[in-house]
C-alpha cells in the first residue's frame, strides 16, 4: 500500500466505517439510556421540572466556588484542554471542510498560528491533568484502565494532528492518514466509553435538576 | 561533435564566455543551495566533464516530458549543456529509425559499457509484452538490457517514477515504475507531469558534477523536491490568515487567496514549481488560479479528486451516518425491550418482606 492508497483509505472505507459505529454507538447508548423509563412521581410537584432542569444545565456549566475552592488546577486545566480541544477541532479550515462535507455547514477558520499554539497549550493541559492524576493518591486509586485510555484517545489526534501540521518524519500523506485514523479511533471507541458524557452531560444534568425542581428547590 | 571532447571545450566551441560559464554555475549553486564556494567546484567538475553519453528510453509515455524539455523557451545555457550531451538514443528526437536508430543504441551501449547515463520516460507495462514494444522489443526487456551497462538512471517523469497515469486505476497494462523492475542500479526519480525543464538540467548538472545527488526516499533530488509546494508557495499567508477561495470565481479568488479549499494538494507534494516556477520563471499553476494537482508525487491521478481539498472524506459519509443511525436505533430498540422484560420481571418475582417476615429472621 502506497501513502497515497493509505491516505485515500483513511479518507474513504475508514472513515465511512467509523461514522457507522460511531452513530450507531451514540444512537445506542442513547436509546437505551432513555427507553428505561422512570416510575410516575405521584407526590404533588411543587415547582417546574423543566425550568428546574433548564436552569440546572446553566448553573452546572459554569464554576461554582466551592469546587474552585477545592480543586482548583483540576478546574483551570479542565476548561483549557476542553475549549481547546473545541477550537482546535472546529476552527481549523481543514476541519471545517470536513463538518461542511458531512452536515453541509461552514464558519470562518481561525489563522493556523492560533490553533497551532491552542494544540499545544491544549496537549500541555491534557499532560497535567494526567500527571495530576497520577501523582494524587485519591485520583490515582479511582482511576482505571477506561480512564487513561480516554486520556491517550483524547491526546492521540491532537498529537499527530501537530505532527502532520508541522509534516515531521513521514511523507505528508502518511502523516495525514495517521492523523484521520487516530480520529477515527476516537470516534469507534467514543460511545462505549466514558467519553459519551459529551452526550449525555446535558441530559443528566437536566435530570438532576429536574427532580430538584419538581421538588420546588434548587438543585 | 567530437565524443573526446570535455564539457568545457565544447561549450567554449559554442561561444559560450568563461563569465557567462561562471555565471551559469553560481546560478545552479544557489538553485541547489549550495555555498558560494562550490561554485568553483561546479566549474572545474563542468569543465572536464566528458561528454557522457545519454541513451533516452520513451516506454508508456505521451511525450510531454520531452516536449517540456525541448520546449524550454530561449536557448539558455542549460539548453546548450543539453546540447553537448552525446544523446546516442532518443526515438523522438533523432533522425534515424528503424534499424538505424537501433543500431545507434547498440552502438553507444557497446563504445559506452557501464559509463552511459540512462534516461526513461513513460511507465513499463508488465501485463502482456505486446502492450508496448519498440522495434518489436517489449519495453520490460529493453530496460532490463540496457539498464545492465547504464552507470545510473534518470527516471523522467511522474510515470517513470512511480507509474504515473498508465499505473493508474484500473492499471490495464500493469505498469510499473523504473525503480519497481531496477534494485541494482541508482534510480534517480526526476518526477512531474511533466517535471520542470530547469530541474531536468540541474539534475544532469549535480550528476555531471557531484555524483549521485541526495535523493529523498522516494528517490528525488533533495536539491529540487526537498520542501512542500505549501512551504514555499507565495499563497501560504492567506492559508496561515484562513483566507480562502471558496470558488474559482468569488472575491477570495480575484483576491489571490489560499486554494486549498479548491483541492490544492501543495501541502503533500513535493516540487520545485514555486520557486523556479515555469516558463523561464514567469509562473505556476497556483500563480496562474489553479490548485496543485500534486503531480510529482505517487498516485497523483487516483489521489482523490483534484478538485477535493485534502482533508475531507471521499466516501459518502450522511449514507453512512443514516445506516449508522438506522443500526443503532435497532439495536437501542431492542436493548430498551429486553431491560424493560427484565424489569417487569424482577417487579413480577418480587416478594414484598413484612415485620413478621423479619421478625422470624431475627428469631433464627
Amino acid at each position: 500500500m502506497t501513502e497515497t492508497e493509505f491516505l485515500l483509505w483513511a479518507r474513504g472505507p475508514a472513515f465511512q466505517g467509523a461514522t457507522v459505529i460511531f452513530v450507531l454507538g451514540v444512537t445506542f447508548r442513547l436509546l437505551e439510556i432513555l427507553l428505561l423509563g422512570r416510575k410516575p412521581n405521584l407526590a404533588e410537584p411543587r415547582g417546574s421540572a423543566m425550568l428546574g432542569g433548564l436552569r440546572t444545565i446553566v448553573t452546572r456549566s459554569f464554576p461554582d466556588a466551592g469546587t474552585h475552592k477545592r480543586s482548583a488546577f483540576t478546574h483551570y486545566m479542565g476548561y483549557i484542554f476542553h475549549i481547546g480541544f473545541f477550537i482546535t477541532l472546529l476552527l481549523y479550515a481543514p476541519h471545517i471542510l470536513v463538518i461542511e462535507k458531512a452536515f453541509g455547514v461552514s464558519w470562518p477558520a481561525l489563522p493556523t498560528t492560533v490553533v497551532d499554539a491552542t494544540a499545544v497549550i491544549t496537549m500541555i493541559a491534557l499532560i497535567a491533568v494526567l500527571l495530576h492524576r497520577l501523582k494524587d493518591p485519591v485520583l490515582r486509586f479511582l482511576s482505571n484502565f477506561q480512564d487513561y485510555f480516554a486520556w491517550f484517545l483524547t491526546i492521540l489526534p491532537l498529537l499527530t494532528g501537530y505532527i502532520a501540521f508541522h509534516r515531521v518524519g513521514l511523507p505528508p500523506p502518511a502523516l495525514i492518514a495517521i492523523h484521520i485514523l487516530s480520529v477515527e479511533l476516537l470516534m469507534v471507541v467514543f460511545p462505549f466509553t466514558k467519553l459519551m458524557h459529551a452526550f449525555t452531560l446535558f441530559m443528566a444534568r437536566w435530570y438532576n435538576g429536574a427532580i430538584a425542581g419538581y421538588k420546588g428547590v434548587n438543585s | 561533435m567530437k565524443n573526446d571532447q570535455t564539457l568545457g571545450e565544447i561549450l567554449r566551441d559554442q561561444g559560450i564566455s568563461r563569465r557567462g560559464f561562471l555565471k551559469f554555475c553560481a546560478a545552479t549553486a544557489s538553485l541547489l543551495a549550495l555555498p558560494p564556494g562550490s561554485v568553483t567546484a561546479i566549474a572545474a567538475a563542468l569543465e572536464s566533464a566528458r561528454r557522457p553519453s545519454v541513451i533516452w528510453l520513451s516506454f508508456q509515455e505521451c511525450t510531454g516530458c520531452t516536449e517540456s524539455l525541448t520546449r524550454s523557451d530561449a536557448a539558455s545555457i542549460e539548453d546548450l549543456i543539453f546540447n553537448t550531451i552525446s544523446l546516442d538514443y532518443h526515438h523522438t528526437l533523432q533522425a534515424a529509425s528503424g534499424t538505424g536508430a537501433e543500431d545507434a543504441r547498440q552502438s553507444a551501449m557497446k563504445e559506452n559499457w557501464g559509463k552511459y547515463l540512462l534516461v526513461v520516460d513513460g511507465s513499463i507495462p508488465t501485463g502482456n509484452p505486446g502492450f508496448s514494444t519498440i522495434a518489436g522489443i517489449s519495453n520490460v526487456d529493453m530496460l532490463m538490457e540496457v539498464a545492465a551497462g547504464a552507470a545510473a538512471i534518470v527516471a523522467v517523469g511522474s510515470c517513470a517514477s512511480f507509474g504515473g497515469i498508465p499505473h493508474a486505476s484500473p492499471n490495464p497494462t500493469g505498469a510499473v515504475s523504473v525503480a519497481d523492475l531496477i534494485s541494482d542500479k541508482p534510480v534517480i526519480n526526476v518526477p512531474g507531469c511533466p517535471p520542470i525543464p530547469v530541474v531536468i538540467a540541474g539534475v544532469l548538472t549535480q550528476f555531471l558534477t557531484f555524483g549521485i545527488p541526495e535523493l529523498d526516499e522516494l528517490h528525488r533530488p533533495m536539491a529540487f523536491y526537498g520542501k512542500s509546494i505549501h512551504d514555499r508557495c507565495y499563497r501560504r499567508p492567506f492559508y496561515d490568515k484562513g483566507l480562502f477561495a471558496e470558488t474559482f470565481d468569488d472575491e477570495g479568488a480575484r483576491k489571490g487567496w489560499c486554494l486549498y479549499k479548491l483541492g490544492c494538494k501543495g501541502p503533500t507534494t513535493y516540487n520545485a514549481c514555486a520557486t523556479t516556477k515555469w516558463n523561464e520563471g514567469t509562473s505556476f499553476p497556483i500563480q496562474s488560479g489553479h490548485p496543485c494537482l500534486g503531480c510529482s508525487q505517487p498516485d497523483f491521478w487516483d489521489a482523490g479528486g483534484f478538485y477535493q481539498a485534502l482533508s475531507i472524506p471521499t466516501g459518502d459519509i450522511s449514507r453512512a451516518a443514516v445506516y449508522g443511525a438506522g443500526a443503532g436505533i435497532a439495536a437501542g430498540a431492542l436493548m430498551g425491550a429486553l431491560n424493560r422484560g427484565r424489569k417487569s420481571h424482577a417487579v413480577r418475582v418480587h416478594k414484598k418482606v413484612t415485620i413478621d417476615d423479619l421478625e422470624k429472621e431475627h428469631e433464627k
